[in-house]
């Protein structure tokens, strides 16, 4: 197993003191050694910091309640450009218009389509890492109810949001005009989506990108959200893996007591607050040769597409769905993390 | 008995070099040894392909001139089987007659291996680490630190 050194603080013995610098973040380091030609000596990709952290007192857990238990297909943004808080107004009445437009246009027609629709942009408080990330704001499109009588809110046909955890490593990097919220989550039909990308993409000069999640960042997930306390399960945990042979490929799926998992998980993890690639590996490692000593099948040599815990799950089309609002915010940094690394 | 590979416990043959290559992916090698064959060489060149070491010692072979350890980044098991064969390797072949070859680094999403770890392999064992792709039609995104790319494939 490789074994990694703490980033930034102790230079590991075999790379030079000149191709490090302490608070570098990896592009700035990248561009360095190609200017001094001299060969990258690649820091671990993570050393993990604490990953249950607490939701911020100010949130109240019942209005973040409704981004709990529904599946969000994740996309990465650039940063907005001459983008305003002090705007939201203007912007729903912008995008209402837009998306009517669209709509009437006949790009995006479906039976039965209400064209009674109403935008709403609104802040969402406390969905945040640190004091610095800019505030995360959601928008939803709801139907208008056709009857006068009726002044409640229609049904909500999609929600998208977006947020920024733990972004500094991005935040050093722009300037002030822009409005740096990498994260993006949307629930809702897919045609939707693709309107309100493009008066984004138009209106503040950004670009989203389909956020995909590989196997090694889904191991991840796997082994930190096994290691998260949970008063009680709601999910069993899962894994499915996909084995590529023709003529269609073969899906492995695994389910484990979520209380095994966790107790597997104690008996590997050292340091208290901090995950390493180490017992990751070894987490791993240990479900594969259990599942090859009953099978006879090498699990390491597929892909592992979906991971399914008590906290949260993730596939790696770039789906997710939070169960657990105590580790929101974990998921939410780590999302971040991989939009973040995914614009660089 | 344990069978480490020597660089030099047999003598070379006239004009000939041999290349190892080893790796779990067969196909992968097939492809790989066809396309090197087909390239003009000053010399006779021969292929030899292994799942992994040690090799059998009953088989009669030549000496081997250089060893490819191939990685296919979306397998876990081809780094391990490679981590595991590296071990029946003498010392002194790691003194310009080892190479490793990275596959599978086009398609992010489907690694299973962060990069970082197959470029630290090489930086230890410090041989030469190259990224090819046998796929045809792989979309290749920057990675700040690719090196060369293997001559005659994508």
């Amino acid at each position: 197993m490789d074994s990694y050194d703490v980033p930034e603080s102790t230079p590991s013995a075999s790379s030079r003191p000149e191709d490090y610098f302490v608070g570098a973040t990896p592009l700035q380091k990248r561009l360095e050694s190609i200017r001094k030609h001299t060969s990258f000596i690649p820091t671990p990709p993570r050393r993990k910091v604490p990953q249950c952290s607490q939701l911020q007192e100010d949130v109240d857990p019942q209005k973040v309640a409704f981004l709990l238990h529904k599946q969000w297909t994740l996309y990465s943004l650039t940063p907005l450009y001459k983008f305003s808080y002090s705007n939201l107004k203007e912007y729903s009445r912008l995008l209402n218009a837009f998306i009517v437009a669209e709509k009437q246009k006949g790009l995006a027609v479906e039976v039965g389509e209400d064209f009674n629709i109403k935008v709403i942009f609104s802040t969402l408080l406390g969905m945040k890492g640190t004091q610095r990330d800019p505030e995360a704001f959601l928008v939803q499109i709801l139907s208008k109810s056709q009857l006068p009588s009726e002044n409640r809110e229609g049904k909500v046909l999609w929600t998208g949001w977006f947020c920024c955890i733990f972004g500094d490593s991005l935040l050093e990097t722009v300037s002030e005009d822009f409005t740096c919220l990498p994260l993006f989550l949307a629930n809702g039909a897919e045609s939707n989506t693709a309107i309100i990308g493009t008066w984004f993409q138009k209106t503040f000069d950004c670009y989203f990108s389909p956020l995909t999640i590989n196997a090694f960042n889904l191991s991840w997930m796997a082994a930190m959200w096994t290691a998260c306390k949970v008063d009680h399960y709601v999910a069993t945990t899962e894994f499915l893996w996909s084995v590529p042979c023709s003529p269609q490929s073969l899906d492995i799926s695994y389910a484990i007591h979520p209380e095994d998992a966790k107790a597997l998980w104690d008996s590997i993890h050292k340091t208290p607050g901090e995950v390493t690639q180490e017992e990751v590996d070894l987490f791993m490692d240990c479900l594969y040769s259990h599942f090859h000593r009953h099978f006879k099948i090498h699990l390491s040599a597929t892909r592992l597409v979906r991971v399914s815990t008590s906290v949260a799950s993730a596939h790696t089309d770039g789906k997710i769905k939070i169960l657990c609002h105590k580790y929101l915010i974990g998921v939410l940094a780590y999302l971040t993390e991989l939009a973040v690394f995914q614009i660089e | 008995m344990m069978s480490v590979l020597r660089p030099l416990d047999k003598l070379p043959s006239l004009n000939t070099a041999t290349i190892l290559l080893v790796g779990t992916e067969d196909a992968l090698l097939q492809q790989l040894a066809d396309s090197m064959l087909k390239e003009d060489c000053a010399s006779e060149l021969k292929v030899h392909l292994a799942k992994s070491l040690p090799l059998p010692s009953s088989v009669n072979r030549p000496r081997i001139d250089l060893i490819v350890f191939v990685v296919n980044l979306h397998s876990k098991y081809s780094l391990q089987n490679t981590e595991e064969s590296l071990r029946h390797v003498d010392a002194s072949f790691f003194l310009g007659k080892v190479c490793f070859l990275a596959t599978g680094a086009g398609r992010e999403s489907h690694c299973s291996i962060h990069r970082h770890t197959v470029v630290k392999l090489a930086h230890t064992y410090q041989s030469p680490l190259l990224y090819c792709d046998l796929e045809a039609g792989v979309q290749w995104c920057d990675h700040g630190s690719l090196q060369t790319r293997a001559p005659g494939l994508k």
